[in-house]
C-alpha cells in the first residue's frame, strides 16, 4: 500500500495538494481497516450499500455532477478552513461529502487502480461472491465520540493504555481533531518522554493528559525552556514536578506570562522569594487561574474584614487556599465567628483554618457548646476552647474531649435546631 | 455491591432539614451522594420530595427514591397532619413575621399572662374545629359521620386552607413562648403570620423565631436522618424500618378517605385566592 504524493494529483487535478497533506499521515492511520476493505474490493468490488460513493472506480467519480460540484465546495472550503478541522464536526453536508471522498477515495480508488481494472458497482455478482466480501462497517467521517475511532487509530489506543480518559477528551471537538491527526511516534511519544523526565510518573500521566490535552500542541523546545525558567527561579526539580501535576496547565504558559505571575504575588504579598515561592509550589493553582479573584479577595481581607497586612500575610502563608475562596463564604464565616462568636481578629489570625471550613459545622459545634455553657474562646480564662479544635477534629472526639459529652446527645440537640 | 443496593433503593425515608438549608439544595446533596456509589457512566437518581420546608423552617422532610416517590402522592393524597414546635418572641412586629426581618412596631408585653396565651389558643382551636366540618363535606346528621367527628376522625380529604386541628403552648417565660401546633395544608409562613396575629390578639406584638416540623404524617424526629446519615446505607436502613408502618398507614388512611366521601355533597367552594388565617375563616362562619 506505498501510496505516494505524485499519484494523487493525477485524479485530482483542479484540487490543491496542500489540501492532501492529511492523507498520507490518514491513511497509516486507519491501516487495518483499509487492508480488509481493499481486500473485499479486489475481489468483488461492487458492494451495495448506502455509502455507494465511497467504494467506488474512479470512472465513476469522473462522470458524476455530484462529484464535479462538490470537487469545487471542497476546494473553496479548503481554502477558508485550515488544514485541520475536517474529520470531526463538520458544518455541511457537501464537505461531509468530500470528506468522505478524500479519506477513502485516495487509497481506494488508488490501490484499486493498481490491482484491477475498475469494475462499475453495478455489475451483477454471483451470491458466493457476495458472501465473500468482507466488509467492516465504515468509519464514520463525523462523529460526536471517539469511541468509534478508538479501534483503527494507533494513538488513540496507546492513550487509552496509559490511563487517558477519553470520555472528558471527547466533549472538546478541537482536542479529539487533533489526537486523531497526531502520530504517535512522532509527536506524542516525545512529549511523553519529556514529561516523565520531569519527574510524573508513569500512572500519573493519565490524569494529566485527560486534564491536559493541549500539551500536546505546545513545541517541544517552549516546554524545556520553560522548565529552564523555573529552575532558574530556585525551583527544584521535584518542586516543578508536584506543581505540574497539580496545575497541569502550568507549562502551556510562557515564560513571560509564568514571570508576570509570579511577580504579582511577589508584589501583592510582599512576602519574601522563598516564602513566595512555597506559597506557589503548595498551590501552583495560582499560577494558572485568574488574578481577580485573588485582588477581591486582597480588598475585601484588607477593607470589609479589617485584617492587617502582616496579619493576612501570615494567614495566606499559612491556608493558600484563602486567596481564591469564594467572597461571600468568607464574609458570612467572618460575620459568625467575630460578630456571634465574639472571637477578635488576633485570635482568628492564629488560626485561619476557620475560613477553610464549612460554615454549618461552625454554627452546629458553637450552638452546641453554648447549649452546654461550655462555649469558652478566650484564652485567658479557663476551659479555653480553641479554634482549630472547633473546627478540624471529628465529631466523635470533639464531643468526647471538647463538649464532654456522648455523641448521641449531639445528635438530639440538632435535631432541636 | 453498592451499585446493585442502589438499583433495589425504592422506598420514603425522612430526613431531618437543618436551619438555612434550602429543600432543593438538600435534595441534590442526598442525590449525590447516593450516586457516589456509583461510577460516572450512571445518570442521575431521582428522589423526590414530600410536603416541603421553606429555607428558614427545619424539621422532618420525606423523600421518596425509586417507586417511592409514587407513594409521596399516595401521602398528599392521604392528608395527613403535621406537627410543629413554633417559637415566638413578644415584643416586636417585622414584616415578614420572621426575627430578623424589617422592623415594623416595638411594645412592651407585662401584661402577657400564660391565661390569656392559653384562652386565645383555645379560641383559635375553636375556630378551626368547625372550618375542619365544613370543609370535610360531611352531612353530620348521618350516624357515621357523628361517630367520627366523636372519634376526632373528621378532616378535609381535598383542598383547603390551612387548617389547625390543635394548638397548645408548651413553654411560656416571656418574652419567649413556645407552641405545638397539630396543622394540615399550610405553609411555613402562615404559621409566622399566625404567630403574629396571637401577638396582635393579646394586645402586643410578636415575631416568630424557629418553625420546626417534628412529625409529617407518620413520620417522626426519630425517623429523621442526619446530615451525617445521608449515605446509602443508613437510608437503606430507613427506608426499611418505615417501609411496613408506611404500608400500612396509607391503606387505613385510602380507606378512610372513601369512607368521608361516600356521599358527597356540594358544600361550600373552596375559595383558592389565596391563604387564610384563624379570623378570615371567623368571619367566613358568621356568613
Amino acid at each position: 500500500m506505498a501510496l505516494s504524493a505524485q499519484q494523487i494529483p493525477r485524479w485530482f487535478k483542479a484540487i490543491k495538494l496542500s489540501s492532501f497533506i492529511n492523507a498520507p499521515q490518514l491513511t497509516k492511520c486507519f491501516t487495518k481497516p483499509g487492508k480488509t476493505l481493499l481486500h473485499g474490493f479486489s475481489a468483488e468490488p461492487q458492494i451495495s450499500s448506502g455509502n455507494c460513493f465511497l467504494q467506488w472506480g474512479f470512472k465513476t467519480y469522473r462522470t458524476s455532477s455530484l462529484w464535479n460540484s462538490s470537487q469545487s465546495t471542497y476546494s473553496s472550503s479548503k481554502e477558508n478552513n485550515s488544514a485541520q478541522d475536517t474529520l470531526l464536526p463538520s458544518v455541511s453536508e457537501q464537505s461531509q461529502k468530500t470528506q468522505k471522498i478524500s479519506s477513502f477515495d485516495s487509497e481506494l480508488s488508488l490501490e484499486g487502480l493498481d490491482d484491477l481494472p475498475p469494475l462499475s458497482p453495478m455489475q451483477p455478482i454471483s451470491e458466493e461472491e457476495a458472501v465473500q466480501i468482507i466488509a467492516d462497517p465504515p468509519l464514520p467521517p463525523v462523529s460526536f465520540t471517539l469511541k468509534d475511532y478508538v479501534d483503527h487509530s494507533e494513538t488513540l489506543h496507546k492513550l487509552v493504555l496509559l490511563g487517558v480518559d477519553l470520555s472528558k477528551i471527547e466533549k472538546h471537538p478541537d482536542a479529539a481533531n487533533l489526537l486523531l491527526r497526531l502520530d504517535f511516534e512522532k509527536d506524542i511519544k516525545q512529549i511523553l518522554l519529556f514529561l516523565k523526565d520531569l519527574g510524573i510518573e508513569d500512572n500519573q500521566l493519565g490524569t494529566f493528559l485527560t486534564k491536559n490535552h493541549a500539551v500536546f500542541s505546545e513545541d517541544l523546545e517552549n516546554l524545556k525552556i520553560r522548565v529552564a525558567y523555573l529552575q532558574s527561579k530556585n525551583f527544584s526539580k521535584a518542586d516543578v514536578a508536584q506543581m505540574v501535576r497539580k496545575a497541569p496547565f502550568l507549562l502551556n504558559f510562557s515564560v513571560e506570562r509564568l514571570d508576570n505571575r509570579l511577580g504579582f504575588f511577589q508584589k501583592e504579598l510582599e512576602l519574601s522569594v522563598k516564602k513566595t515561592r512555597d506559597l506557589v509550589i503548595r498551590l501552583p493553582r495560582l499560577l494558572t487561574g485568574s488574578l481577580e479573584p485573588v485582588k477581591e479577595n486582597m480588598k475585601v481581607y484588607r477593607l470589609e474584614l479589617g485584617f492587617k497586612h502582616n496579619e493576612i500575610q501570615h494567614m495566606v502563608t499559612r491556608i493558600p487556599k484563602m486567596l481564591t475562596a469564594n467572597k461571600r463564604k468568607l464574609t458570612e464565616m467572618f460575620d459568625y465567628v467575630h460578630n456571634v462568636m465574639s472571637i477578635p481578629h488576633h485570635i482568628i489570625v492564629k488560626f485561619p483554618q476557620v475560613f477553610n471550613t464549612r460554615l454549618f459545622k461552625v454554627k452546629e459545634r458553637h450552638l452546641f457548646l453554648t447549649y452546654l455553657g461550655r462555649a469558652q474562646y478566650d484564652p485567658a480564662k479557663p476551659n479555653y476552647i480553641s479554634l482549630d479544635k472547633l473546627v478540624s477534629i471529628p465529631d466523635e472526639i470533639f464531643c468526647e474531649e471538647i463538649a464532654k459529652a456522648s455523641v448521641q446527645d449531639f445528635e438530639k440537640f440538632l435535631k432541636t435546631l | 455491591m453498592g451499585s446493585a443496593g442502589l438499583a433495589r433503593l425504592h422506598g420514603l425515608f425522612a430526613v431531618y432539614k437543618p436551619p438555612g438549608l434550602k429543600w432543593k439544595h438538600l435534595r441534590d446533596t442526598v442525590e449525590l451522594q447516593l450516586l457516589k456509589v456509583r461510577g460516572p457512566a450512571f445518570t442521575s437518581l431521582k428522589v423526590g420530595v414530600g410536603h416541603r420546608l421553606d429555607a428558614q423552617a427545619s424539621g422532618v422532610l420525606v423523600l421518596g427514591v425509586g417507586r417511592g416517590r409514587r407513594l409521596l402522592t399516595d401521602m398528599y393524597d392521604a392528608h395527613l397532619t403535621k406537627d410543629y414546635t413554633v417559637r415566638g418572641l413578644l415584643g416586636k412586629a417585622t414584616d415578614d413575621f420572621c426575627e430578623d426581618g424589617r422592623l415594623v412596631e416595638k411594645t412592651t408585653y407585662d401584661h402577657v399572662t400564660r391565661e390569656k396565651l392559653d384562652r386565645i389558643l383555645a379560641m383559635i382551636q375553636g375556630s378551626h374545629q368547625k372550618a375542619l366540618v365544613m370543609y370535610s363535606n360531611l352531612d353530620l346528621k348521618t350516624q357515621e359521620a357523628y361517630e367520627m367527628a366523636v372519634r376526632g376522625l373528621i378532616r378535609p380529604m381535598n383542598k383547603s386552607p390551612m387548617l389547625i386541628t390543635g394548638i397548645r403552648c408548651l413553654h411560656f417565660a416571656p418574652p419567649e413562648f413556645l407552641l405545638e401546633v397539630q396543622c394540615m395544608h399550610e405553609t411555613q409562613k402562615q404559621l409566622r403570620k399566625l404567630v403574629h396575629e396571637i401577638g396582635l390578639e393579646l394586645k402586643t406584638t410578636s415575631v416568630c423565631s424557629q418553625v420546626r416540623r417534628i412529625r409529617d404524617g407518620f413520620f417522626t424526629l426519630d425517623d429523621a436522618l442526619l446530615r451525617t446519615q445521608w449515605d446509602l446505607h443508613s437510608i437503606q436502613d430507613a427506608i426499611q424500618s418505615a417501609a411496613l408502618r408506611v404500608a400500612a398507614e396509607l391503606e387505613k388512611n385510602l380507606r378512610l378517605g372513601w369512607g368521608i366521601h361516600q356521599h358527597p355533597s356540594p358544600g361550600q367552594p373552596w375559595d383558592s385566592a389565596g391563604p387564610s388565617s384563624a379570623w378570615e375563616l371567623e368571619s367566613n362562619m358568621k356568613h
